[in-house]
């Protein structure tokens, strides 16, 4: 067996497979609460939840309805994004003008709201979902075992998070979004309708949150407080990236999610706190984040 | 000699009058309610009451909003049980053991988190308590999912025995009063002013010249200081240490508390505290929904009563509380 820096490869590269996976999934949430945040000036702490009922979704979809995998992904962001523009046009529209404390707050009321009923119905153990037919098995790499479905997560990962990038920094209606998170009041005055663009914003990163949790249903079990840890977590890689760059957000994540797979294989201890300890160093170095603009 | 308009002379002076009349009818509240009410309830309420206290001094008068609060409170609250049980030091060594952890913890934590402003303060100050409870899981020394179990009461300065439930609930109720004036003291104090300052227009308050960056930092060790002193006093109350006290449901908690009775009051965090632990004994029946019912609340808070209740009656009454 083929050794590196004394860890068979095999485990290496399989922990640095596992990284990856948190990485695309830290990568599509925070690039979500950017967006969010850049158009919102809120942070969406309801972000996790939102990732759970994506989940959820999948799961009742199969049980109840039949309908499988690639359906979800397409119909669990539709769904749970929707929920996302009721959210805004309900709540989220009455705050702006507040401070940012209050955004925060009310989106953890709604979290808390939808943790606890999805706890009330379906307790706290995890529900099983099966890997989509097409995507079971996987393949010998010579160096490691890939199954399929990993590697889809990631390939599929990469380009939505890349095609966000694409439409936010290279189309049309991106330069408009991008302009109105600069200064509103002219934009409007050009004749763009801002509060549903704000709108359509919020449903659009509820929708990458949603369909993360789709993406994460066959991989971790499917519970209601799957998204709370980790959007705390996610969290801690918005502050090391630092909200002002959408290509800062996707990089940090996935690198972030190797730098703790790579942890787990040498300094297994620290694997549930190396993503802190990095947010400690990069605030004494650079306080304001790696691609952050100081405040 | 220094001009005071005699104005603001006079709203001063009323709300000294305002603050002593309602502190002496929480103090009267305060000598009934265990006649009334079961002692370890209202020692419970007590503990919060001041834990809510301590993070309002940072998020109502420096408006630095922490949502890690859980980490002083909930490490404070293991030393102390662990200076008591393991070390076998008398409560009141055992409670600084833990109100100077909090302290430490806050030097650090809160040197950090100034380092970034508005929302990332409060999403670093998260992801600390986090990181902390990563650690409290992990620890020996703190029992993982057990806690320290069965923390002994001992003997108050070798004479009051405080597993008698009477003598510790006069023990908690004057610490818990003392902290409180205390903050009441340093929100009326020039400190206290340059904080709200700081919270009004950070810029402005810079171009003054204040170190602000220094104001804000004394700011968060004090709370961090008095929200271990109750963390410190809650170990002993319940001879617990446990998880659940540096969760960060315990941070969300805080925040309920302080918000329900009032940002930027001083009484409402009392109130607040008193409302929420209510609540959760009298609902824990109903399991999940006390979860769905808070985040109700919040969602209620902040979208129409976002003057907490003790801010509403204060206004009802035009003084200040």
């Amino acid at each position: 067996m083929v050794e590196i820096f004394g860890i068979p490869s095999q485990a290496l590269f399989g922990q640095l497979l596992l990284g990856l996976i948190n990485g695309s999934f830290y990568a599509l949430l925070s690039l979500g609460l950017a967006v969010i945040f850049g158009m919102l000036n809120i942070i969406n702490f309801t972000h996790g939840a939102q990732y759970m009922m994506g989940a959820f979704t999948a799961y009742l979809l199969l049980l109840h309805v039949g309908l499988n995998y690639w359906v979800a992904l397409v119909v669990a962001p539709i769904l749970i994004g929707a929920l996302g523009v009721l959210i805004e046009r309900l709540f989220l529209q009455h705050i702006r003008k507040l401070d940012h404390l209050y955004g925060l707050i009310l989106t953890f009321g709604l979290a808390l709201i939808i943790e606890g009923l999805f706890r009330n119905y379906y307790g706290s153990t995890g529900l099983p979902y099966g890997i989509p037919e097409a995507l079971q098995g996987g393949r010998n790499l010579g160096f490691m075992f890939l199954p399929n479905y990993r590697a889809w997560v990631i390939a599929f990962s990469v380009i939505v998070c890349f095609a966000t990038w694409f439409a936010i920094e290279r189309t049309r209606l991106g330069s408009y979004l991008r302009a109105a998170t600069e200064n509103p009041t002219l934009v409007r005055a050009f004749g763009i309708n801002v509060p549903r663009m704000v709108t359509l914003t919020y449903g659009f990163g509820v929708g990458l949150a949603a369909l993360a949790g789709v993406m994460a249903a066959p991989i971790y079990n499917v519970s209601p407080q799957m998204g709370s840890d980790l959007i705390i977590v996610v969290f801690a890689v918005v502050v090391i990236g630092g909200m002002g760059s959408i290509l800062g957000a996707i990089v940090t994540g996935f690198a972030l999610g190797i730098v703790e797979g790579l942890t787990k294989v040498f300094f297994p201890e620290a694997s549930s706190t190396v993503i802190f300890v990095i947010m400690v160093v990069v605030l004494l170095i650079r306080p304001a984040g790696l691609f952050g603009r100081s405040a | 000699m220094e001009r005071v308009d005699p104005q603001i002379l006079q709203s001063r002076r009323a709300s000294e009058w305002s603050f002593g009349i309602a502190f002496v009818v929480m103090a009267t509240l305060l000598a009934v309610a265990p006649f009334v009410a079961y002692p370890v309830f209202v020692m419970q309420g007590l503990c919060f009451a001041l834990f809510a206290c301590a993070f309002n001094l940072l998020i109502g008068y420096a408006g630095l909003v922490s949502f890690g609060h859980a980490l002083y409170f909930g490490w404070a609250s293991y030393m102390s049980a662990y200076a008591a049980k393991v070390w076998a030091l008398p409560p009141e060594l055992a409670v600084l053991t833990g109100t100077a952890t909090a302290a430490i913890l806050g030097v650090i934590a809160g040197g950090l988190a100034i380092r970034r402003q508005g929302i990332y303060f409060a999403m670093i100050t998260l992801a600390l308590a986090q990181m902390m409870y990563f650690f409290a899981l992990r620890a020996k020394f703190t029992g993982g999912e057990d806690g320290i179990q069965a923390v002994p009461r001992g003997r108050l300065f070798g004479y009051f025995d405080l597993a008698h439930d009477g003598t510790m609930y006069v023990f908690v109720v004057v610490v818990v009063l003392a902290a409180f004036l205390l903050i009441y003291r340093i929100i009326n104090s020039p400190f206290g002013e340059v904080l709200k300052a700081i919270r009004e227009n950070e810029q402005r308050a810079v171009s003054l010249g204040y170190k602000t960056e220094r104001y804000k930092l004394v700011a968060f060790v004090l709370s961090a200081t008095l929200a271990g002193l109750a963390g410190s006093l809650k170990a002993l109350v319940f001879q617990l240490a446990s998880l659940s006290d540096v969760h960060w449901t315990m941070s969300g908690d805080v925040v309920l508390m302080t918000l329900l009775g009032g940002l930027g009051t001083v009484f409402g965090p009392v109130v607040g505290a008193f409302c929420v632990i209510a609540m959760q004994n009298y609902l824990a029946p109903f399991g999940q929904w006390v979860l769905v019912i808070q985040g109700a609340i919040f969602v209620i808070c902040v979208l129409v009563f976002r003057r907490g209740i003790v801010g509403e009656a204060a206004n009802a009454l035009r003084v200040r509380l």
